[in-house]
C-alpha cells in the first residue's frame, strides 16, 4: 500500500496549482466569466503544460497518464474553481474516446484536443433519464450509407461552445455514440451558466445527417462504455470536490483567525473550533474516497467498480455539502455574499452533488448492489 | 499511489485468518458473536493462545516480544483479531504498561514485568483518573510521600476498570503538591494486594461490573516500583497518547458488527419478508458501510504517513481516527440492535456478562441493546472526543 505521489506526479500538483494560482484567482476568474477569451488563454496554457493531452496514451498523441493524473489536475481546478471546459472535453469525453473509439478516431482528435484546438461535450442525459444511464430516447435511423439523428439532449456540460458533440442515441434496441460537429445543420442549441459559472447546453437535434463512420464502436458495446467513462468521470469529479472542500475549509481558517468579535479571533471560540474540526474530519473522509474512486474507477470488474464509485459519490457529496455549507456558516453574513470566494465553493459542490448522480441515487446504487461488506 | 495490499500482506492475512480459526476456542468465539462478555479464566486462556504463538504482543519491540510487524500488518492482525471475532487481549498490559515500560523501565523493571506482562501472569489495571481528574487528568490529587525506601500513597481513583481482576496497577501519584500541575506527577506500580487498597464495584449503564472506584489509605510502594524519574510521571503518561493508534478506530469490529446485522437481517421478518430485502434497512446499512471504508483508508493514510517519520512522534491527526472511529462503533452498535426490533427489550444482564446462557429467549438479541449502551463510552474514554477536537484544532488547523 502506498499513498505517495511519483515525484512526476508531484510536479505535476505543483505545477497546475502554480498555474491557476497565478492565473485563476478570485478576481481573474470573473473577469473570465465576463469574457471568454480570458479564459482561451488559460486553455493555451493547460495545453503548452500537456495537460490537454493527459489522459491520452503516447499512441494516440498524448502523454500516457493515467486516473491519478487526472485527478491531480482535477483537484487542483475544484480548488481554483477553475472555469475551463477540462472535465467536459478531457475527462468525460476522453474517457469516451478511450472506452468507445478506434485508434484511428483517437489518432484524429487526440493531437486536436492536446493541441487546445477542440472541445468536446457528450450529450447523453435527457429529460425523463435522471440519472439512468441507459434511458435514451434519441433515435439513430439508417438512411442510405449514413443516420439520421432526432431528439433531445439536456444539461450537456461544456455543450455551448464544444467544437464536436459525442451523441448517444438508440439504435434498435441497443445505445450507439455519433460523433457529431456541433455547427452541423440540425443541430440547435441553447446555452446557459450553471450554479457556479459554469456552462452547459440543451440540445435540439432534427433530422441530423451524419456519415457511417460517425458511430463509434459498435451498437452493442456502447453502454458499457457510457457506464465506464461515467465511472472515470465520477472518480474525476470526487476530486474535484476534494479541491473545493479542501479550499473552502483552508478559506474558513483563514478567516477565523482574522475576524475578531467581543476583542478576540473569533477562532479562539470553542464552539466554532469544534465544527472547525468536523469539517476536517469530513474532508478527510471525502479525500480518502476519493482516492479509492481514483484507484477503482479502471477497474474491469463493473461490479466492483461501480460499487466502489457510488460508494465514493455517496462520501464525497455528503462531505462536500457539510464542508461547503459549514464554511458559509462560519464565516457569517459574509459568507452570504456574492463578492465573498466562500459562497462560491458551496455553489460547485452543490452542481458536483447533482452531476452524474446525486446522493440518494448512488446510495440506492449501492444497497441494490449489496453494499460494501459481504454478510 | 497504490492502495492494495500487497501479495505478502494478503498472505499474511490469510495466515493471521487461519490461525484465529483453528486456535480461537469455540466458547470464546460463541461468546463474542453474541456480545456477551468474557471471564478472566477465559481471557487469560486466549492470551496464553496468542502468547504461545508469539503473537500477544506485536508492538512491543522485538527484543521483548515484539513481532517486529509494520503498522499495516499490526492493522490487518487487528483486524482479523476483531473480525474472527475474538476478544482483544488486556489493553492495560499489551498496550500501555508494556511499551511504557520498554520506554521508561529499569532494566530490571523489564526483565521482571515484562514477561509477566506479556504473559497476563500480571494482569494490570490502570490508576489515572480521579473524582477531580477526568479530561484534565492533571489535576490529580492523590498523594505519594516519601517514608524511607518507600512511598505512602492516599487518595482515591475512579474509573479503575478490571480492577476486581488485576494482579497491579500503574498509577499516577502526586509526588511534588508545590510544582506546576504537570510536574510534580509521579507514576508507580502497585500491587494490588498492598494493604490499603480497597476496591468498590461500579456497574455501568449495560448491567455490566467492568470498573470500579479504588481508594487507597496509606497504601506502601517500594521505591524500586517508580517507573522514570520521580515527578517526571507525566512524560510516561503522555507517551502513550498518539502510540498505539493503529487500531484506534477499530474498524474491525465495526465491520463485524455489519456483517453480523446483515446475518441477522436475513432471519428476521419484517412486513412479511426477511429484513435484509427492505430497501430502507439496505440504504442505512450502505451509508454505514460507506462511512466505515471511508475511515479504513483515511486511517491506513495516516499510518503510512507516520511510518515514514524519521521521529515516529505521534501525529495529532489520529485525534480524526478516535473522532471517527467511536462515532461508528456506536453507530454499528446501534444498528445491529435497530435488528432485533422486540426482541432487544429483554434485560438479562447476567448473560451480558457471560455468566449463564439462555436457550428459551432470544439469544442473539440479549447483548445487543446493551453493547449499544456501552459503546456510549468510547467517545468518553481515552480523551473525549471534544478533547479530541480541541487537540486538532490547535495543533492541526491552528486554531
Amino acid at each position: 500500500m502506498d499513498f505517495d505521489l511519483s515525484d512526476e506526479q508531484r510536479m505535476l500538483q505543483d505545477s497546475v496549482r502554480r498555474l491557476l494560482a497565478e492565473q485563476c484567482s478570485f478576481e481573474q476568474r470573473h473577469a473570465m466569466h465576463a469574457d471568454p477569451a480570458k479564459a482561451a488563454a488559460l486553455w493555451r496554457q493547460f495545453a503548452e503544460l500537456g495537460l490537454l493531452g493527459l489522459p491520452f496514451t503516447d499512441a494516440d498523441g498524448g502523454f500516457g497518464g493515467g486516473a491519478v493524473e487526472t485527478c491531480i489536475v482535477m483537484q487542483e481546478l475544484g480548488r481554483a474553481l477553475a472555469p475551463l471546459p477540462y472535465f467536459s472535453t478531457v475527462v468525460v469525453c476522453g474517457a469516451l474516446l478511450r472506452a468507445a473509439a478506434s485508434a484511428d478516431v483517437r489518432a484524429r482528435l487526440v493531437p486536436a484536443i492536446a493541441a487546445g484546438d477542440l472541445t468536446l461535450a457528450f450529450a447523453h442525459s435527457e429529460t425523463q433519464a435522471r440519472y439512468d444511464l441507459a434511458d435514451v430516447r434519441t433515435t439513430a435511423r439508417r438512411e442510405g450509407a449514413g443516420w439520421v439523428l432526432d431528439g433531445d439532449k439536456r444539461f450537456v456540460l461544456g455543450g455551448d461552445t464544444a467544437q464536436q458533440l459525442i451523441v448517444s442515441a438508440r439504435v434498435g434496441s441497443d445505445i450507439a455514440l455519433f460523433l457529431v460537429d456541433a455547427a452541423q445543420p440540425g443541430v440547435s442549441r441553447r446555452g446557459y451558466a450553471m450554479q457556479d459559472g459554469g456552462r452547459c447546453a440543451d440540445l435540439r437535434l432534427s433530422a441530423l445527417r451524419v456519415a457511417d463512420d460517425a458511430m463509434l464502436g459498435e451498437p452493442g458495446a456502447a453502454l458499457a462504455a457510457i457506464e465506464r467513462a461515467t465511472d472515470e468521470a465520477i472518480a474525476a469529479l470526487c476530486a474535484d470536490s476534494v479541491g473545493a472542500m479542501a479550499q473552502a475549509l483552508d478559506l474558513t481558517m483563514e478567516y477565523l483567525k482574522v475576524r475578531k468579535q467581543f476583542g478576540v479571533a473569533i477562532g479562539s471560540f470553542q464552539a466554532l473550533q469544534n465544527r472547525a474540526v468536523d469539517m476536517l474530519v469530513a474532508t478527510e473522509q471525502a479525500r480518502s474516497m476519493a482516492l479509492y474512486a481514483t484507484m477503482m474507477c479502471g477497474d474491469p470488474d463493473a461490479d466492483e467498480r461501480r460499487r466502489a464509485i457510488s460508494a465514493a459519490k455517496v462520501q464525497v457529496n455528503n462531505s462536500g455539502r457539510f464542508v461547503t455549507q459549514e464554511a458559509v456558516q462560519l464565516h457569517g453574513g459574509i459568507g452570504m455574499t456574492e463578492e465573498c470566494q466562500v459562497g462560491h465553493y458551496l455553489r460547485h459542490m452543490t452542481m458536483n452533488d447533482l452531476m452524474f448522480g446525486d446522493t440518494a441515487h448512488h446510495l440506492r446504487r449501492l444497497a441494490r448492489a449489496g453494499g460494501l461488506i459481504a454478510a | 499511489m497504490d492502495l492494495r495490499f500487497t501479495d505478502e500482506e494478503i498472505a499474511f492475512r490469510e495466515e493471521v485468518r487461519a490461525f484465529f480459526r483453528q486456535a480461537l476456542p469455540a466458547d470464546i468465539r460463541r461468546k463474542a458473536e453474541l456480545g456477551q462478555r468474557i471471564s478472566k479464566p477465559e481471557m487469560l486462556r486466549w492470551v496464553r493462545i496468542l502468547h504461545d504463538k508469539g503473537w500477544a504482543t506485536p508492538s512491543w519491540a522485538p527484543e521483548w516480544g515484539g513481532t517486529g510487524w509494520d503498522p499495516v500488518k499490526q492493522y490487518i492482525f487487528k483486524e482479523e483479531l476483531h473480525m474472527a471475532p475474538a476478544p482483544e487481549p488486556i489493553s492495560f498490559n499489551m498496550n500501555m504498561i508494556g511499551p511504557t515500560l520498554i520506554a521508561f523501565g529499569t532494566e530490571e523493571q523489564k526483565r521482571h514485568f515484562l514477561p509477566k506482562i506479556a504473559r497476563m501472569d500480571y494482569w494490570f489495571c490502570q490508576g489515572f483518573s480521579e473524582p477531580g481528574a477526568g479530561s484534565d487528568l492533571a489535576a490529580l490529587r492523590t498523594t505519594a510521600l516519601r517514608e524511607g525506601d518507600h512511598y505512602v500513597v492516599n487518595g482515591q481513583k475512579l474509573w479503575t476498570s478490571t480492577a476486581h481482576h488485576a494482579d497491579w496497577c500503574f498509577l499516577l501519584v502526586r509526588t511534588d503538591p508545590a510544582a506546576k500541575k504537570q510536574q510534580g506527577i509521579t507514576y508507580l506500580l502497585m500491587d494490588m494486594k498492598s494493604p490499603g487498597v480497597t476496591i468498590r464495584p461500579i456497574v455501568t449503564i449495560d448491567g455490566h461490573h467492568e470498573t470500579n472506584e479504588m481508594f487507597l489509605d496509606k497504601v506502601r510502594i517500594p521505591l524500586a516500583n517508580l517507573v522514570g524519574e520521580e515527578n517526571k510521571g507525566w512524560d510516561c503518561a503522555k507517551y502513550l497518547l498518539g502510540h498505539e493508534r493503529s487500531g484506534i478506530a477499530r474498524v474491525g469490529v465495526s465491520k463485524m458488527r455489519v456483517r453480523r446485522a446483515k446475518q441477522l437481517a436475513a432471519q428476521v421478518m419484517s412486513e412479511g419478508r426477511p429484513l435484509i430485502e427492505d430497501e430502507r434497512f439496505l440504504e442505512k446499512v450502505a451509508l454505514f458501510e460507506v462511512e466505515l471504508k471511508a475511515l479504513e483508508i483515511t486511517q491506513m493514510r495516516l499510518i503510512s504517513e507516520i511510518g515514514k517519520r524519521d521521529d515516529k512522534l505521534p501525529d495529532p491527526k489520529s485525534s480524526i481516527l478516535k473522532i471517527k472511529g467511536t462515532q461508528l462503533q456506536q453507530a454499528s452498535a446501534e444498528l445491529l440492535m435497530e435488528v432485533a426490533g422486540y426482541s432487544a427489550m429483554e434485560f438479562d444482564p447476567a448473560f451480558v456478562s457471560g455468566l449463564h446462557s439462555d436457550a428459551d429467549a432470544d439469544e442473539w438479541a440479549l447483548t445487543l441493546a446493551p453493547n449499544h449502551y456501552w459503546a456510549r463510552h468510547v467517545s468518553i474514554v481515552g480523551g473525549s472526543n471534544e478533547i479530541q477536537r480541541n487537540i486538532l484544532a490547535k495543533t492541526v488547523l491552528g486554531l
